[in-house]
């Protein structure tokens, strides 16, 4: 989690945070993962569920928390992006941690993957 | 070509087995706990801090089950290094002729013996298999060259037993885009889970797509399953099982029993590629376990061709 930075930033935050927890990693990916952010998993795991989720649905890390991904899992299928949540997702860049997403969204930043990352999502 | 890629290209049914951890003790040490079943495994993992508790690199005991003449399947996990460590470690695995990896996510530094630790989780499972099969081709992940190329055989691990269950394939389907040859899947104690996840790896084709190689352990005591069903993320032991040990004239014997079970139930799924065998106790009950289920030997198996009992 960092700290907002800048006024885009801020009022991303402000909207994101109480609605569904922004970390701020600035690479959203909320609509694609049913509108559950995986940036709140404790591994911050963007692919899917690791294999130590709970039989009932619950964090490993975290028993009183439901799986991130148990809760994407039953929400994307109702969202337009329904085939999105199995995209092979990059690894985070850093970089952009309290960045606005919005901004990056918009001008690409957020799709700028390393060179030697070549499957495609 | 690794043994173990060979021998799943030649569709042989294959026995990997975990080696105990490792602390301390010389390569004797590492003799001494695979010596047991030695004869049975076409490979053997190197763990990678199994459950957040500190043993040797997962590197160095692949090196040394090299030096001893055991192939090694290297777990490489994403709870302890950022990306750079992770590609050194794998540099470091082709650098030695170490080609068997087998990604993992981890278990939380909560479930180890050192919870305070910082967890890094630089990358997922899934990108981790990703960054492999980039280095096989001759990349860092930044894009600098590696040459010669290392010649790598990467695999997972997926978990039937744990939520959510109708997710597991296409998750699977996933590491397999993702550069997965391998899966092998987490112990289940659950015979209708592991059924269930191999019906759907078949219809879906993920079966064809990858070897996939269900785990089974072996424990001595209905007090170690409880342990397991308590205290090990994403394992389920079912309380009737439990009970079935506690209750039977020699616990020991029907311990031993049920994991017998569950091994010739999982050998009899369509699409099972091998058996993935696990024992905490430097005993012969993996090679035990083998011989009840008349798995010949490995060097039996390379010269008959003994195939997978069911076809896909």
């Amino acid at each position: 989690m960092a700290g907002p930075n800048g006024a885009l930033a801020a009022l991303e935050y402000a909207v994101k945070k109480p609605i569904w927890g922004c970390q701020m990693c600035g690479q959203c990916v909320l609509h694609s993962t049913g509108m559950t952010c995986p940036m709140n998993c404790p591994k911050t795991l963007r692919n899917g569920p690791c294999g130590g989720v709970r039989p009932d649905g619950t964090c490993e890390v975290k028993p009183e928390m439901r799986c991130v991904w148990v809760k994407a899992v039953e929400r994307a299928p109702k969202t337009p992006w329904a085939h999105e949540i199995n995209d092979l997702r990059p690894p985070v860049d850093n970089r952009l941690w309290g960045t606005s997403s919005w901004r990056n969204f918009f001008t690409k930043r957020d799709r700028l993957t390393p060179k030697g990352w070549r499957v495609s999502a | 070509m690794s043994r173990l890629e060979d021998a799943l290209a030649a569709r042989r049914f294959v026995v990997t087995a975990e080696l105990l951890t490792v602390n301390a003790g010389g390569l004797e040490a590492v003799r001494e706990r695979f010596a047991p079943y030695e004869d049975w495994v076409d490979a053997v993992n190197a763990t990678d801090n199994t459950s957040a508790h500190a043993h040797a690199s997962p590197l160095a005991v692949s090196i040394a089950l090299k030096q001893l003449g055991v192939e090694p399947v290297m777990q490489l996990t994403c709870r302890d290094r950022n990306r750079i460590a992770l590609e050194a470690e794998i540099a470091g695995a082709g650098l030695h002729g170490i080609e068997n990896i087998c990604c993992l996510t981890g278990d939380d530094v909560t479930a180890g013996d050192e919870p305070e630790a910082r967890r890094v989780f630089d990358l997922d499972s899934i990108q981790l298999l990703a960054l492999g099969a980039s280095m096989a081709q001759g990349t860092y992940l930044s894009g600098r060259k590696l040459d010669p190329a290392p010649h790598l055989f990467l695999g997972a691990v997926e978990n039937p037993g744990a939520p959510p269950y109708d997710y597991r394939v296409e998750r699977a389907l996933k590491k397999v885009r993702a550069g997965a040859r391998f899966l092998q899947l987490q112990v289940s104690f659950e015979p209708q889970r592991l059924a269930a996840f191999m019906s759907e790896a078949v219809r879906t084709r993920l079966a064809e797509q990858v070897a996939l190689i269900p785990s089974i352990c072996l424990v001595r005591s209905p007090g170690a399953l409880r342990y397991i069903d308590e205290h090990v993320p994403g394992i389920t032991v079912p309380q009737e099982l439990i009970e079935r040990c506690e209750r039977g004239p020699d616990p020991e014997h029907e311990c031993f029993d049920v994991a017998c079970e569950l091994a010739e139930h999982a050998r009899s799924l369509p699409g099972v590629a091998g058996l993935h065998l696990i024992s905490f106790r430097r005993e012969a009950g993996i090679a035990r376990l083998c011989q009840r289920l008349e798995i010949p030997t490995r060097a039996e198996r390379e010269m008959s061709g003994y195939r997978r009992p069911v076809a896909v």
